[in-house]
């Protein structure tokens, strides 16, 4: 991949995330039992902080589209297309969540609508723009954990 | 999904600020009743056989009662600016042959009683089904020998719009069988194929997930009997082909050509998956 062109891609969506030289590739996350992914996609830490932007941002994560989030008081219009995220880390381990956001289509159903974020499994006839390149990189994937693992009931 | 949406309602107890819009309640259709100019159109019946869907639904039962009043008288109505420009158009000759599409059709309201509900159509011509706006270019260059419009033509839209208005309240009755089934077959192929960075196809949103919000907006079945509508975000008509492009641009994918023979099959296509509801050009979306 030309790293440049793709800083310079994650910049125009208004994105900090650089793809960096200790992350995992998309085709590298083991899973296990195929619902979990145990290790950290950059080795590191996710921001909490962070994660919760990436979440409600339309261009990043945008996963308010589709989930109701009732600590996201501040923004209207929460989708339902999925089940609401409240609570979601009493009901799954860090490493489940994990699975589930590089890959729903292997960790949750075949069909699911919701898109894999860290996975090249993707549609045909992908804009060229966004070709070959996963929604979120490794390290706002591992933001939108650390945000995650906070909701608890 | 609906049950999870209930739930949380009832554990918030009191609805947070946020839930304080009226359609985020509302996780399906909801039930009101279309009158236009006190003529009632039937907004959903039950599914024909072989359908995927249990119950029809127009795309006007998900639209806030701000956009669905729009529609409910033709003053009030956006689209109507162009459907009296149409008016003239039906009357003025144009090219070598001198005529007009009233010199062939008479009055537009007998001449085009009932047509826009059977398109797209298998064209022996052609080779392949028409839809209205290749059938008005057919006539414009072969039978007027005037230039063709163009597809998002003001003139094409507004054209597509009057002739639609001609059936408005009959029911949708596109054939799906003889030489309509193999472009059927392709444009349910291109319905159910996931598409895009995102991963999606059309059935996902509109045959899963209608009813239910995503983001700010209300997921209708995307059925295309109210096309082509006057969209307050486009500030005038626009076709079924750009509406497919704009939802396949949405999911990251590159979007087929508007007047393309995969649009044309998946017009056709969803045309029938709306076989029975009834007309409503110009529908008026937000
Ligand atoms: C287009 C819709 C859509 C988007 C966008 C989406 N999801 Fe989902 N998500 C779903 C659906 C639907 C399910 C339930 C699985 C199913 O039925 O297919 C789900 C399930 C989940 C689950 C399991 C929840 C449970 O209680 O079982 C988690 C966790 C999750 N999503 C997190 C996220 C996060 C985090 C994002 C953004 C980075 C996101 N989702 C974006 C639709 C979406
Ligand atoms: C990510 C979700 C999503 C996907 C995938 C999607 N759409 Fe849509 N579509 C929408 C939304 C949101 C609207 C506006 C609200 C509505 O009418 O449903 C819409 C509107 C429409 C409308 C207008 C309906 C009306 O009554 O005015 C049609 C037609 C349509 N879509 C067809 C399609 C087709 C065909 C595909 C596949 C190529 C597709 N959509 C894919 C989200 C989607």
């Amino acid at each position: 991949m030309d790293i440049s062109k793709y800083v310079i891609a994650c910049f125009i969506a208004g994105s900090v995330s650089v793809a960096s030289a200790a992350d995992v590739a998309p085709a590298d996350v083991v899973f296990t039992d195929d619902t979990m992914v145990e290790n950290s996609l950059t080795g590191a830490a996710g921001d909490a902080v962070r994660g919760r932007e990436i979440f409600s941002n339309r261009k990043q994560g945008n996963c308010l589209a589709c989930h109701v989030n009732e600590q996201i008081p501040e923004l209207g219009f929460h989708g339902e297309v999925g089940p609401p995220i409240d609570g979601v880390a009493d009901r799954y381990s860090v490493s489940e969540m994990r699975a589930i956001l590089v890959d729903s289509k292997k960790a949750l159903s075949e069909d699911t609508i919701m898109p894999g974020f860290y996975s090249l499994d993707l549609g045909i006839r992908v804009l060229k723009k966004f070709s070959g390149k996963t929604v979120l990189t490794a390290s706002q994937v591992e933001d939108v954990l650390a945000y995650l693992t906070t909701l608890k009931e | 999904m609906k049950f999870y949406l209930k739930s949380t309602l009832m554990a918030l107890g009191v609805a947070g600020a946020f839930m304080a819009t009226t359609s985020f309640v509302a996780a399906d259709a909801d039930d009101h009743k279309l009158f236009i100019d006190d003529v009632e159109i039937l907004t959903d019946i039950a599914a024909p056989e072989g359908s995927p869907l249990d119950h029809l639904y127009s795309g006007w039962r998900f639209r806030s009662p701000e956009t669905q009043d729009l529609q409910t008288d033709d003053f009030g109505n956006p689209g109507f600016a162009a459907i009296t420009l149409a008016e003239e158009l039906w009357d003025t000759a144009e090219g070598a042959k001198g005529k007009s599409c009233a010199s062939c059709h008479n009055d537009v309201d007998e001449g085009m009683k009932g047509v826009s509900a059977a398109y797209p159509k298998w064209s022996d011509k052609l080779g392949k089904p028409h839809t209205l706006v290749t059938r008005v270019n057919e006539c414009r260059t072969d039978r007027m020998e005037a230039k063709a419009w163009k597809w998002e033509a003001p003139e094409m839209l507004a054209m597509t719009a009057l002739v639609g208005l001609q059936s408005r309240g009959m029911p949708v009755a596109v054939k799906s069988d003889g030489p309509m089934k193999s472009w059927m077959e392709k444009g349910k192929d291109i319905y159910y194929a996931r598409v895009g960075q995102l991963n999606m196809s059309c059935a996902n949103c509109h045959e899963q997930n209608f009813g239910n919000m995503i983001r700010a907006d209300h997921l209708s079945q995307g059925q295309i009997n109210g096309f082509p509508v006057y969209r307050l975000k486009w500030g005038g008509l626009g076709s079924t082909h750009r509406r497919f492009k704009g939802c396949m641009k949405n999911i990251r994918a590159k979007a087929f050509g508007v007047g393309s023979d995969e649009f044309i099959a998946l017009e056709a296509y969803v045309a029938s998956r709306g076989n029975g509801l009834a007309v409503e050009t110009p529908a008026v979306r937000n």
